[in-house]
């Protein structure tokens, strides 16, 4: 195999990665902290107003990472800088 | 667009994902980004200066006035949640990050290719129409922050202080540990753009680039046939799915991008 076959089967596995790992961590620490909030919620319903701002805070926060992972990811298999830089 | 079929996905990605460059290397320019980030901030500081025109103390607000006092106050309150002092200036900065980033952002919803048929009319090769989708429009709003929050630390706290507090927190005032309390504390300095602007760049960059995918599936259609409608119809009901939750994740970026910076602000003036 030559090296421009190795570099586009590596980076489909790079952004399979990318993308699979990144969403596991952001789907586990959203439903983590949602979970928290409906319990805080049955609690004292009467801060739901408040606590529901700061939870879309906190998810904009965890959702950040794993859409710049996404972004990268896209960027590689669009125009992977790897093919062209030997 | 029958006679570019002929081009690959990957062109088409490409040509999208082009900005209009003047100059070279270091000095290039995204006249693109330029242009609709200064064409968005004069749209929106009309919109502003209307609603404030037309305000009236003795009569109920309707209408353009009803709806920007109801923005105003709204970010006023969740700024005054943040910042116990006099919120002036937090408020009216925080009024304009929300409503530039929020129409700047909003320029994803426009359809794909329409931009670029305009623009090409006028002669233009390229435009990327969202400003937040460039890493150096989002950069350019995050340096601002930064200069803002080490302005504020300095006014807060005098030169000397702002310096003091440099070497001597987290940890303590012993000259041995200057060096990790600086280290830290320059770490932290430099995290909070280069966060600000990434999350930003990266929500708005992956947004436009599944619209440019779920368009490429029209793409792949080459004559009317019963698996071609389909794929039109999916393409349709995929672009809409997506353009209503990319509608939450431009509110929420440019939610986020205000309150981070009126949370970095109202830290700057804490003393330790």
């Amino acid at each position: 195999m030559d090296a421009h076959t190795v570099i586009q089967g590596c980076t489909a596995l790079a952004i399979g990665l990318i993308i699979g790992l990144g969403a596991a961590g952001a789907c586990i620490g959203i439903g983590i902290m949602a979970s928290k909030f409906l319990e805080a919620g049955a609690r004292q319903p009467e801060l739901v107003p408040m606590l529901q701002t700061k939870m879309f805070l906190a998810m904009g926060l965890i959702d950040a990472a794993f859409l710049i992972g996404v972004g990268l990811a896209m960027f590689f298999a669009y125009a992977n800088p790897l093919l062209s830089g030997h | 667009m029958a006679a570019d079929q002929a081009e690959t996905p990957s062109e088409y990605v490409n040509h999208h994902m082009t900005h209009l460059r003047v100059g070279h290397g270091f000095w290039t320019f995204h006249i693109d980004t330029l242009a609709m980030s200064a064409a968005l901030a004069a749209f929106v500081a009309w919109l502003l200066w209307l609603a404030a025109r037309r305000a009236q103390n003795d009569r109920h607000p309707t209408g353009i006035v009803a709806f920007i006092e109801f923005v105003y106050e709204w970010i006023d309150t969740e700024v005054s949640a943040i910042y116990h002092g006099n919120r002036k200036f937090l408020t009216a900065l925080a009024v304009t990050l929300f409503t530039w980033i929020v129409t700047m952002n909003a320029m994803d919803l426009l359809p794909l290719d329409v931009p670029g048929k305009v623009a090409g009319s006028l002669g233009a090769q390229f435009w990327r129409v969202l400003p937040t989708a460039d890493i150096n429009g989002t950069a350019a709003m995050a340096v601002f922050v930064l200069i803002l929050v080490i302005a504020t630390g300095v006014r807060a706290k005098g030169v000397g202080g702002y310096l003091h507090e440099w070497i001597a927190s987290p940890f303590g005032a012993h000259p041995l540990l200057w060096i990790p309390n600086a280290v830290l504390n320059l770490i932290e300095l430099v995290a909070k753009p280069v966060s600000l602007a990434m999350r930003l760049f990266g929500n708005m960059f992956a947004g436009e680039l599944i619209f440019m995918l779920i368009a490429l599936l029209g793409l792949s259609v080459t004559r009317v046939s019963g698996s071609g409608l389909a794929l039109i119809a999916f393409q349709v009901v995929l672009g809409s799915i997506w353009a209503v939750f990319h509608i939450l994740i431009v509110l929420l970026q440019a939610f986020i991008f205000m309150v981070l910076p009126i949370v970095y602000i109202s830290m700057a003036e804490e003393h330790h």
